[in-house]
């Protein structure tokens, strides 16, 4: 038995990001593989000592581009927390609807770039041509298409007038079929299914105790989602956790497919309850001495933002986890005794968004 | 098999993509396009400058000038949002690809500061009122 | 902060983060923050969506032990904290030696106060 060593990466047709892994291989099984990450780190924590607080959230939306808006509503309610500011209702459930829409788009993503992982161009298209829609809702109601820059300190800086509502409503009643005609060809095609089931398997007890979040984990069956916990506008909502037991790609992929159907449900709820309110709320003064701690659920994953304050507009320390880099670990344990034309399709499943891992 | 209808309804629509740049969409309204000043509106106060999460403008009290670097600046809107006499506004469509780096800077009229001598305050109270009645 | 905060001391780190595997709880990360002339270390830990924290504060200089045989998660967050802070830990199982961010010939700590503001008294 031969051992070769093969690069994978950071220049691969199949990754998003660069990320590299030296993978040992026997005859086409892997054996063992080690991460190298470092191509795009940009030391964004850093900045916190020369950009003010306000600054600091077109920083931190700019930490990935795919999920752009979770940053900003969780660095924005962190602070918030830290200096004890109250948002207004409106501005809560504005925030969910953008959130929404930001986790359809980035599931819709993800779904062409598996379906391309295999070789299903023409799926691939399919997908991101039915993605376009809401990249037109977001370039029209805050005037950018991916980094949408509509969070304050204290609440949101744009309005949505009842004509542009009605226009999401009916837009993401065209998402939503479009997507359902596409369900029995991502979840029961036979070529679909060759090379997904049974492939990168974890199971319940591996996923917790390494450290998985997001769909990762919620595929191997454990029923966590950070939005039970109610913050911001989700205490308005009510939903259930999308939870798959077989624990390998397919199961991964369904649980993100299922997932846009879930947020077009909660954008509908969110706008029925939305009330009438002021956007945003006057912030005076600097963050005080404290530290403060907040988790929210990215299509990704979950997601952690630490705080300092010192009493002056510069923040202490600011302190960002995002799931992916949660999410090496596991990945690490799933490639050993796979085959090599597997790789690909098994480092896809984990949604890697190496921009976010290495700020 | 059963991506087949979506296939066959695919060969009899049209292409779903627009035949950039001889078709150009509409521009949406509220767009973040091009950052444009009316710099006879300007005061000079350093407002969008302090406020700039890139830090591109340079606004010169003294010298009158204002200063911003197109190709720093993520067109975010702050500068606009925050500008007390809403000189600052954005275009509904992006700025052209250029083939090397500008830069732009526009010159003004600072308003007259209070002039505290002592002798002409009588005349000077008289004459600066009038205009900072007209700047605001 | 949301969470209980439990303190630690460098030579009852090891046997805390055991108990809390013992239990059934998940490593979320560690924070690592300038306390002084110290380091701060928060180890963040999960369970049903309810938060734990230890809180432990060490010297710069010594190295502390790592709980990366107990989680294996632990050892990136380790090497982060080694490349931004320059504290050894003592134990890693798969030790990048400074080079997981930041590139061989960087020679600069990044987040040790060189460019921070003195707050106005």
């Amino acid at each position: 038995m031969a051992t070769t060593v093969i690069p994978f990466g950071p220049q691969h047709p199949v990754l998003p990001e660069p990320v590299h892994l030296t993978l040992k291989v026997e005859d086409e099984i892997v054996k063992e593989a080690i991460p190298a990450l470092g191509y795009v780190h940009r030391g964004l924590e850093k900045l916190a000592d020369i950009r003010d607080f306000h600054q600091m959230i077109n920083v931190c939306e700019r930490v990935c581009g795919i999920c752009s808006m979770i940053h900003g509503t969780c660095y924005s309610e962190t602070v918030e927390e830290l200096m004890g500011i109250e948002v207004t209702d409106r501005a809560k459930l504005l925030r969910v609807i953008w959130s929404e829409l930001h986790r359809t788009h980035s599931h819709l993503l993800w779904l062409g770039l598996f379906a391309d992982a295999f070789g299903f161009e023409a799926l691939f298209m399919q997908f991101w041509k039915i993605r376009e829609r809401i990249m037109d809702i977001n370039e029209s109601t805050t005037g950018s298409r991916v980094i949408v820059s509509v969070n304050v300190i204290g609440g949101v800086r744009t309005d949505l007038s009842p004509d542009q509502i009605r226009w999401i409503l009916s837009e993401i009643e065209i998402v939503e079929k479009e997507v359902k005609a596409l369900q029995e060809t991502i979840m029961n095609d036979y070529t679909v299914k060759s090379r997904t089931v049974g492939v990168g398997v974890m199971t319940k007890a591996q996923a917790w105790e390494l450290g998985a979040a997001g769909p990762t984990l919620r595929g191997s069956g454990v029923a966590q989602d950070m939005r039970q916990q109610g913050y911001g506008g989700y205490s308005f909502l009510d939903f259930e956790p999308v939870v798959e037991t077989a624990g390998d790609c397919w199961a991964r992929s369904t649980v993100r497919f299922r997932e846009v159907l879930q947020s077009i449900d909660l954008v509908r709820q969110a706008v029925a309850k939305l009330p009438e309110g002021e956007l945003a709320v006057k912030v005076k003064g600097n963050p005080p001495e404290g530290e403060a701690y907040r988790r929210v659920e990215q299509p990704r994953g979950e997601c952690v933002y630490y705080i300092r304050g010192n009493g002056t507009k510069h923040l202490d320390r600011l302190r960002i986890r995002t799931p992916t880099f949660a999410n090496i670990p596991p990945l690490l344990a799933m490639l050993p005794e796979c085959e090599l034309a597997d790789v690909p399709v098994i480092v896809l499943s984990i949604d890697p968004c190496i921009s976010c891992t290495e700020r | 098999m059963l991506f087949t209808p979506t296939v066959i309804k695919n060969l009899l629509k049209k292409p779903a993509t627009r035949k950039y740049p001889y078709e150009v969409r509409e521009p949406f309204a509220n767009y973040r396009g091009e950052l444009v000043i009316d710099i006879d509106k300007c005061i000079f106060c350093g407002m969008c400058s302090r406020k700039c999460p890139s830090q591109c403008i340079t606004v010169d009290k003294a010298a009158g000038t204002w200063q911003c670097d197109p190709h720093a600046c993520v067109y975010c809107g702050l500068c606009r949002d925050n500008c007390p006499t809403k000189c600052l506004s954005m275009k509904d469509v992006h700025r052209k690809p250029v083939t090397e780096k500008v830069i732009w800077i526009e010159h003004g009229n600072p308003p007259k500061p209070k002039k505290k001598a002592a002798a002409p305050k009588a005349e000077a109270k008289a004459e600066v009122k009038p205009d900072k009645k007209a700047d605001k | 902060m949301q969470g209980k905060v439990i303190d630690v001391t460098l030579d009852t780190v090891v046997g805390e983060v055991m108990n809390m595997k013992n239990e059934g709880q998940r490593l979320v990360t560690y924070s690592a923050y300038q306390d002084g002339d110290k380091l701060g270390i928060l180890y963040h830990f999960d369970k049903d969506l309810e938060t734990t924290h230890l809180r432990l504060t060490a010297d710069m200089d010594k190295p502390i032990p790592s709980v990366s045989g107990v989680y294996f998660a632990a050892m990136l967050v380790e090497n982060e904290i080694r490349d931004q802070w320059n504290v050894e830990f003592d134990g890693l199982v798969l030790d990048f030696n400074r080079t997981l961010f930041l590139d061989p010939e960087v020679t600069q700590v990044p987040l040790v106060s060189n460019v921070k503001i003195e707050p106005k008294k």
